[in-house]
Order: C-alpha cells, then structure tokens, then sequence
C-alpha cells in the first residue's frame, strides 16, 4: 500500500541487475529489442543458409537434414522470438507514452512477460546443442510432428513455444488494460494515436488467439510425451484438430503482427507529412474491422485440406473482405501524403516503401483466398513470395520505420540518417530481389520446404537472383547495426526531434523513469500538435506537481521463468525431479508474490523539478 | 450485519478503492476472456473425438450419474459460498468472509476428491490417457478443470491465510474478490463439462 511507504527511498540498482530486475516499461523495451534483435539475426542467419542452398540447382551446401532443421527454425524464430518481441519492444516503450501514463497497469507482469519470452526462446535454441533442431515445419503439422517421424526437437518446439507464448499473452493483457484504464485526461479513446490503437487491437487478438496455441500444444505434448492419441489416427485420433487449433491462433498472428505496422506508418506518414491523418476514424474503424475479421478466416490455410466446398466458399469469401478495410488504410496513407509538406528522413523511407510492398502481398492475399486458384498455389513458392511479402515488406519495413522513428526517444540518440539511407535502400532492393522471383518460381512449380531441384527446369535463374538479394539484406541489417554503434557516440536527441504530433514527443529523450512529471491535459486528437498550433510551449498538466509513487524492481519474473525453463527439460526427458524443482521455483515465486506486497518506493517532489530542469 | 470497527476506514466496494485494484479486475476479467477460448478449444477437441474410443470402453459404459451429480451439486454449492464471501466483503467482514471461503474450499476438495477416485476408478476400467483419443480428449479436458480447481483451493487458502495477517484492506480486497470471479469461472466451466461430457456422453450410443 502506497500509503505505508511515503518517504522510502528510491532503491539504487546499478549494470546487470538493475537490468535483470527492471520493471520500467522504457527498460523493459531494451530489453525486448535487444533480445528479438538478437533471435532476428540468428533467424536471418538461418535464411542466408536456406538461400545458399538453394543458390543452385543439386547442391549440397547444407544437406536435406539440416535444411528441414533450417527452415522450421527459422520461420518459428522470426515469427515468435524475433519481430513479435521487437512489436512488444515498440508497444512498450511508446504505448505509455503516447496515452500520457507513468507506466504500464501491470509493471511486474511485463517484466515476467519478458522473461517468459526470452526463455521460451532460449529453450527452443538449446535443441541445437542437444540433439537436433525441430524439423517439422514452424507449423507442426501432425501425424509429421509425432514420434515416429520427428524427433526430439519437436518437443523443444513445443515447450518452448509454450513457455514464450505464456509471456505474449500476458503481454497482451497487460497493454489492454493499460490502455483502458491508464489514460490522461481527456485522452478520450477517439484521440489515441493510430500506434496505440493498433496496439489495443493487437493486444485483443493476443487474448484471443493465443489459448488456442497452448491447447494445440498441449495436445501435441501429451501425443508426443505422454502417450496420447490426439493426433494418432491408429487410435481414432484426427490430425485435422492440429491445424484448425494452429490456424485459429496462426491466423489472428498474422494480424497481431501487421496492425502494429499500419500503427507505425500511420503515425509516421502523418508527421512527415505534416499534416493530421487522413481519416482517422476509418483508421479505427479499418483496424477493430480487421482485427475482427482476422478470427473468421482462419481456414484459408486450409482449402486443399478438404474442408469441403461450402467451406472454402465461405473462407475465401472472408478472407477477401480484409481487403476492404485494408484498402481503406492504404487509401488513407495516400490521402495524407497528398498535398502534405512531405520530406524523407529514413523513418519516413520505410514508411512509404511499405506502401506499395504491403499492396503487392495484399494483393497476392487475394490471389490466394480464391479456392481453385489456391489448388495450384498451394504449397508452393507463390505463398512463400506472398507472405515475405507481408511479413518482411511490410512487417519489417514498418519496424525499421519505427525504430528510426522512435529510437531518439528510446535511447536519447540520433541515429545516422547517411547510413540509414544505405540501410534503407540495400535492404529494400535486396528484398525484392529476393521475393519478387519467388512468385514466378512458385507458377512455375517450385514447391516449398524442398530442399533442392533439379536442373533444366527454368528454376535455376530465379532462385540464383533470390540468392543474390538476400545479400542486399544482409548487407541492410548490418549497416543497421553499425548505424547504432556510430549513433551511440552520435548526437544527442532533442525532446522533439521531428516536431512530433502525440504526447511522447512532449517530454525528454530518453524520457525520465516516471515518464511525466505532471500528467498532460489532453484537448484533442494530435495532442501536442493541437498546443503547438495554441502557440503553447507545452501541454496543460492535469496535476500539480507531486511525489510520485513507483513499483519496486523484482527479481521473481527472472525466477520464474527461469523455474518453467528448468521443469520444460524434465518433461522432456521424463524427469520427474527437475519438472518438481522447476516447478516449485515458478510457484514458490508465485507464492511469494501474492504474500509480500509491493510497498513501491516515491520519487520526491524536489528530485522531480531538478531532474526537469536538467533536461 | 455491524460494520467492524478495524475496517471503519475502507472504502465502500474496496476491491476498486484504487486503481490497482481495477486494473487487476479489468485484467482478470480479461483473463477469464483467455480462459473461454482455452476450455473452448478443449471442448471442441473433445467433442470431435468422443466417439473414437480404439476398442477401450465408452462413455455409456463408464459414467455413473450419481457420482457425477453429486460432485455437481458440491461444487455449484461452492459457487454460491463464494458469492457469499463477496458479499460479505462489500460489508467489510472479513471474519464472514473467512467463514464463507472456508466452506468454498471445503466443498472444492470434496469435489477434487470424487474427481479424484472417478479418474482412478476409470483407470482400473482400463480407460486410459493412452487408451483411446477419446480418453486423451477426456482426461485432458476434465483434467484441465480438475487443475484449476485445485489451483483455486491453494490461492484461496493462501489468501485466507495472509489475510489473518494483513486483514481487509484496499490491497486484500481485489484478491479475495478475483478469487471468487476465477472460482465462479471454474464452476460455469464445470456446467459445461457436466452438459458436453457426461450428459451427452450417457444418451445414446454413437451421436452424429
């Protein structure tokens, strides 16, 4: 209780233990960059071995083994530990900001999202050292992912993507009630930045699709540890179950991922553009129909699975209605480029390259929802174009655009607009030089996740430039890197770098540990714009200036995860002792938690203005 | 029923004195939203795969009504002195509201005991998790309930406990409350599980 700790002192923690007990959003975005920072490049190292295979026809750079090792881990990686946490890294350290918060609703359950994250993670990318990557395809699919024709990573698959996903849903919980229930004054849900509202939709997905991956899961671990017949057909079980549970979590994903995306390029184009978004009410509209949407078409992935064909009428029909409201977004982002005072700092570079990439893999989205044509699609290198399409071309640009956006916020620092520009460009040609290929090979008959092909069939070239082009982003990804180190020694950020439009831009960068010293008042859509254009250096606050109560630092969400990290190895090697060790770790923190309360610690009134001042 | 002196200055409704406390409610409403699609997509595991028993017994030969009422009607019972505990914590009695999450926890550990002796005696039927799909899908789904009743006797008991110590406070209060949201969510659960498994598993022989 607050009330109890009104002049303790502010707990001093310094180098890696205040980063192994943080609770501050701002820290815990570090974190979640650093870490799906870290899974991308392993991720991308794994595409570059996938590509080299096959830059030509019969090789065998890598083997059929190892290839199937390659690409179920690399799309798992990238999916679950690489760009969903670099989502969460963004949503963590803007969400807050942006809705004029001191900090998330459940400072402590973000930590522990984190940590459940980075062990999930961590315990998927053990099964390389111990005995084999999963080879199943990132899908699973059974009766492939049983037993008798997977072997032991599959099992690191499955827990280990239990334990992450653990972290994304309460992740997902934590942002929605922060955004219900912690906004500022008059920051009414109708004046949220389009950012914030993509990531209230995306949290909302979160909630409801990730159930059903952990019932899949668990499914698959009693088949595959227990001796269960979900998925067995000799003992009556229905591998159907496997992908209707996986796609009605997996389709949602998809658009978990890209909603954040449109909430970047929204909020980007429109400062660039100087000028308010174009229709911002159909923004939201666009995004909760999506979202909504986003549940009713999972069995799109399905349509040769023989579902039937009032079924796949009725899915397709579906899916092709998402086109609607996304070309509603598409058609906004144009409309506020149209006659704005556009200029192109690389933020803004990603954010328009975005556009018409995006366009590209919506479009062979459509292509794809037609069920007959879908026949001839169908596991093929079309679909690989087609979600790269998404998933890189959109996805990522849109993380680049927003880490050049808001890195200055985050870190205090510039990064190099010079390098950026390379960065930019190298990887934006490098991907479709790699992509763009793809959709031919695929009309041509390439299937995917085969490991080689023969030559004289027309696929030699296609697949030699699609190799090519991952060399563009290698090259991109690392001049991102050397962008960071240089912008570490670079020029130090202002508080409004690029004459922002939302609360973030109000205070310093990197903002201080209690974000506003005073709450804002907000009076509008564009917030701090609507000030600026009121001729007012800053916003109205909503508060006198006060002590401000803090959550503690805790080390039990690093115990806690840890604790499910060490019982995920006994379940797989049927030792009892470590699940109970590992388990009582995690329960025994639980215990402790809901025991000893959390007094918190105030910041004093007087730190609050010097502090202010210094910035 | 007198207002207790000790608690003289808690707020009315004190599991949303603070924002705390709302969060946490909001957020564990939004939890139980999570729970639905869980039991969902266990339910609809079980339903596709009720029928496929592999030879092992079926659920016409191995359920017993008055076995599974009577584990019913104990645990709706709870359900209803859990009810009564948030009642008489928006009276500020903690002392009833101990009383009351005793009984609660009582009747859970009744029902987890029939639960209990209703699985081993399946087991000796010779229906196994690895018997059939039918039994994965059964014993996954009752068992997943089964699960979170015996996690809600253990929070529940843990809450009574620190609460001898800390009493009824802003802090306690959205504890004891989300305790019996989460203990009402079980229960509901428990009445599909009763309706789904059991009664649509003792008519008939083959459905659909």
């Amino acid at each position: 209780m607050s009330a109890h700790a009104s002049h303790a002192p502010a707990p001093k923690r310094s180098g890696l233990w205040d980063w192994l007990t943080t609770v501050d959003h701002k820290k815990i975005a570090i974190l979640y960059l650093i870490a799906g920072g870290i899974f991308f490049l392993a991720g991308g190292f794994e595409a570059l071995l996938i590509r080299l295979q096959l830059m030509y026809p019969e090789s065998q750079v890598v083997g059929a083994g190892l290839f199937n090792e390659l690409i179920t881990m690399h799309g798992t990686t990238m999916i679950f530990l690489a760009v969903m946490p670099v989502i969460f890294a963004l949503m963590n350290a803007v969400v807050p900001l942006q809705i004029g918060a001191r900090d998330v609703a459940f400072p402590f359950v973000n930590a522990l999202g984190f940590w459940l994250f980075f062990f999930g993670g961590l315990l998927l990318n053990t099964s390389w050292f111990l005995g084999g990557a999963p080879d199943a395809g990132w899908t699973s699919y059974t009766t492939l992912a049983l037993n008798q024709y997977s072997g032991r990573g599959v099992d690191f698959y499955v827990l280990g993507l239990q334990i992450a996903g653990l972290g994304t849903l309460i992740g997902g919980i934590n942002f929605l009630v922060t955004i219900i229930n912690m906004r500022a004054p008059g920051m009414t849900f109708m004046r949220m930045p389009m950012f914030t509202w993509a990531s209230f939709v995306t949290s909302g997905l979160i909630l409801f699709a990730f159930p059903a991956i952990t019932v899949g899961l668990v499914l698959l671990m009693f088949d595959r540890l227990f001796g269960g017949n979900f998925f067995n057909p000799d003992a009556g079980g229905n591998v159907i179950i496997w992908e209707h549970l996986f796609w009605i979590f997996g389709h949602p994903e998809v658009y978990i991922l890209i909603l954040p995306a449109f909430g970047i390029i929204s909020e980007v184009v429109s400062t660039f553009s100087k000028k308010r978004l174009f229709g911002y009410s159909s923004m939201v509209f666009a995004t909760a129909l999506i979202g909504f949407l986003g549940f009713m078409v999972w069995a799109h992935h399905m349509f040769t699975t023989g579902l039937g064909a009032i079924a796949n009428t009725l899915f397709g029909l579906a899916t092709m209605l998402i086109a609607v409201p996304t070309g509603i977004k598409i058609f906004n982002w144009l409309l506020t480029m149209w006659g704005g005072q556009i200029t192109f700092p690389t933020a803004n570079l990603w954010a328009v390259g975005f556009i018409p990439t995006f366009t590209i893999g919506g479009m062979t989205g459509v292509m794809l929802a037609v069920p007959p044509a879908d026949y001839q699609y169908h596991d093929s290198y079309f679909v690989v174009a087609h979600f790269h399409y998404v998933i890189v071309g959109g996805l990522v640009s849109g993380l680049f655009a927003g880490l050049y956006y808001w890195w200055p916020k985050m870190f205090g620092k510039m990064l190099n607009e010079k390098l950026g520009k390379w960065n930019f460009w190298t990887f934006f040609i490098g991907f479709h030089l790699t992509f763009f290929p793809q959709h031919f090979l695929g009309l041509m008959g390439m299937p995917r996740r085969v490991y080689t092909f023969l030559k004289g069939q027309d696929l030699d070239v296609g697949n030699f430039i699609s190799t090519i082009g991952v060399f563009g982003m290698t090259i991109g990804t690392i001049l991102f890197l050397v962008n960071v180190v240089v912008s570490a020694k670079g020029k130090r950020a202002v508080a409004d770098p690029w004459d922002g439009r939302t609360l973030e831009w109000t205070i310093p960068s990197p903002p201080p540990e209690y974000n506003f010293a005073q709450t804002p008042l907000v009076r509008g859509l564009d917030a701090f714009w609507i000030e600026k254009m009121a001729g007012n250096k800053g916003m109205t606050p909503a508060e006198p200036l006060g002590d401000i109560h803090m959550p503690s630092p805790s080390f039990l969400p690093f115990l806690m995860s840890v604790g499910l990290f060490i019982a995920g190895y006994g379940f797989m090697y049927h030792n009892y002792v470590v699940v109970v060790i590992g388990l009582l770790v995690t329960f025994g923190c639980m215990f402790a938690r809901s025991v000893k309360d959390d007094p918190g610690y105030h910041i004093h009134e007087d730190e609050i203005e010097e502090k202010g001042v210094k910035a | 029923m007198a207002t207790h002196h000790a608690n003289a200055v808690l707020p009315d409704e004190p599991e949303k004195a603070t924002l705390e406390g709302k969060n946490k409610i909001l957020g564990f409403w939004l939890f139980l939203g999570g729970e639905t699609v869980l039991f969902g997509s266990l339910f609809a595991t079980f339903i596709a795969l009720r029928d496929q028993v592999n030879g092992g017994p079926t659920s016409q030969q191995l359920f017993d009504m008055p076995l599974v009422a009577a584990a019913t009607l104990i645990l709706l019972t709870s359900s209803m002195t859990s009810v009564m505990a948030t009642l008489a914590l928006h009276k500020k009695n903690l002392k009833m509201i101990q009383v009351w999450l005793t009984i609660t926890v009582l009747l859970g550990i009744g029902f987890l005991a029939l639960e209990i002796y209703e699985f081993v005696h399946y087991v000796h039927e010779g229906h196994k998790i690895s018997t059939s799909a039918f039994g994965s899908a059964f014993y996954t789904l009752v068992g997943f309930h089964g699960g979170h009743v015996a996690f809600g006797i253990l929070w529940i008991i843990l809450l009574q406990l620190s609460a001898v110590k800390k009493g009824l406070t802003v802090v306690t209060a959205p504890k004891f409350y989300l305790a019996s949201l989460y203990w009402h969510f079980i229960d509901v659960v428990w009445v599909f599980i009763f309706t789904v498994v059991y009664l649509m598993g003792m008519i008939g022989g083959k459905v659909g």
